[in-house]
């Protein structure tokens, strides 16, 4: 009996603390390890590391977005897997390897559904947010032949509405899946070359898509009843021949600053700067040091964070948006993937993954704040997303 | 004759010699190729924007021809040219490891 009790007693002990602390989800985020298929989970109040998930499999492109409630988060790997995270028990809720090869996803207003981004086979597949049950699958199929191109730049648009890019097909497609047994979908052909990734306004009005195969954007104005793609910055290279591009650039809502936005020009060692207010027309184009990877406003639209492509990926450039002017460059550390603001922007937390480290700066002071160790991190996603249209 | 075969075993041949840069430059190589070309074509080289970069999917790729893709990049396409930081001979030695397959 004694034995009894103290079994249970021990049991009781380890159990205490994770049901002892109770605590929000508002300060938690997670920061992808790529090589080693893990995650941390992070806290932004003290800047600590709560712990790391293990078993998540190829992560080298993985990305996430957090359910309504910003307990659980969905990460999506390179190899087609589809975790639910559940960032306070730190445990795996469901778990799917639902393609063989993806690059992302998104996730509907009301959180019910998580749509991903498929390179093969080429198309988005849907399922149901609670258990990762499948609920539809819309294969991108472009051509008379059959072809299916890879899918990139999927977006939530509010409702059960995404918006994505096929690569090879040159096509954007809108999907409603208000009725999710029959997903309906509008396509829009011949936008151009190579759409390579895509964003959409944090107000869910414009989806705007990067080509690689040309110098220009397409925009797609969503609040018209009958959108049309047109192009915007046509010709911004003015026939000039671009740089080989050693990673791809990304786009992503948080580019927005205002009425401006802030888009990585490709092969080009500039930032492009379009007002929406003035019919999208380019406001200024900023020099900077490398070619853009992300350009990231913070959440005031004061500063745009930007990193760069591979071999210039060591270093970090803060552009002041009033005076559209670069106003500091730092080095957080060797190969710099990615940045993330608190939801507030008082802190930016950055990855670079050769010094296998996250640093944290003061975004007022430009002063750093805390360094975490963490295996070559990539992805830093915080659950203040959940809150927005296109994350 | 024994002595004779020994020293023709220690002599590098040229090929050799030429196809085989130093430990640490092979690390260096091989990281970037999984960190940095993995960034299209996968960290496991299974493809992602770019094609894989498999045994299967290079069988019928001669190591020339491959030296000279990641050298010199493929005009029109994304794929750009690395001539710039990977040598001739670095080339052709990822080209034969891409081929036999590098393990994980």
């Amino acid at each position: 009996m004694k034995a009894v009790l103290l079994a249970g007693g021990l049991l009781l002990a380890f159990l205490a603390p994770a049901a002892a602390q109770i605590r929000g989800t508002g300060d938690l985020g997670i920061v992808v390890e790529r090589a080693s298929g893990s995650v941390l989970i992070v806290e932004t109040t003290n800047r600590t590391v709560l712990s790391r998930v293990e078993g998540l499999g190829d992560l080298s492109h993985a990305s996430a977005v957090f359910g309504r409630d910003q307990r659980y988060a969905y990460i999506f790997g390179r190899d087609g897997g589809l975790t639910k995270l559940d960032l306070l028990r730190a445990e795996v809720a469901a778990r799917t390897l639902q393609a063989g090869n993806s690059i992302g996803g998104a996730i509907s207003a009301d959180g019910a559904l998580v749509a991903v981004a498929n390179y093969e086979p080429g198309g988005v597949r849907v399922f149901d947010s609670r258990d990762l049950a499948p609920v539809a699958d819309i294969p991108a199929i472009y051509a008379d032949d059959g072809a299916r191109s890879k899918v990139v730049g999927i977006e939530d648009l509010g409702g059960r509405r995404f918006a994505f890019s096929l690569y090879d097909g040159g096509q954007i497609w809108l999907a409603d899946l208000a009725d999710p047994e029959r997903p309906a979908i509008t396509r829009f052909p011949d936008i151009g070359r190579l759409p390579y990734d895509a964003l959409v306004t944090p107000d869910g009005r414009y989806y705007i898509a990067g080509l690689f195969g040309e110098d220009g954007l397409v925009l797609l104005d969503l609040w018209r009843p009958d959108p049309r793609p047109r192009r915007i910055l046509e010709g911004y290279g003015r026939g000039e021949q671009p740089l080989p591009v050693y990673k791809m650039p990304h786009l992503e809502g948080w580019s927005q600053a205002g009425d401006y936005l802030f888009l990585p020009a490709v092969g080009r060692h500039e930032l492009l700067v379009v007002d929406r207010r003035r019919d999208f027309a380019e406001v200024a184009r900023i020099p900077v040091q490398g070619q853009p990877v992300f350009a990231i406003a913070r959440p005031d639209g004061r500063q745009v964070w930007v990193n760069f492509a591979h071999p210039l990926n060591d270093t970090v450039q803060v552009v002041d948006v009033p005076s559209l002017e670069v106003v500091a460059t730092f080095s957080p550390g060797k190969a710099i993937l990615h940045m993330e603001f608190t939801p507030r922007g008082d802190q930016v937390w950055i990855s670079a993954r050769d010094s296998d480290r996250v640093v944290v700066y003061d975004t007022g002071t430009l002063e750093e704040l805390a360094r975490i160790e963490a295996r070559k991190p990539s992805g830093i996603f915080f659950t203040a997303r959940a809150n927005r249209i296109g994350f | 004759m024994r002595e004779l075969l020994v020293l023709l075993l220690l002599l590098p041949g040229p090929a050799v010699a030429e196809e085989a840069p130093p430990a640490e430059r092979r690390t260096e190589l091989l990281y970037l190729l999984r960190q940095d070309c993995g960034s299209c074509h996968g960290m496991t080289l299974a493809g992602g924007l770019g094609p894989a970069l498999l045994p299967e999917a290079l069988s019928d790729r001669t190591v020339e021809g491959l030296a000279e893709v990641i050298r010199a990049g493929i005009p029109g396409t994304p794929m750009p040219p690395w001539g710039f930081e990977i040598t001739g001979e670095e080339a052709r030695w990822l080209a034969r490891k891409l081929k036999e397959g590098i393990p994980p």
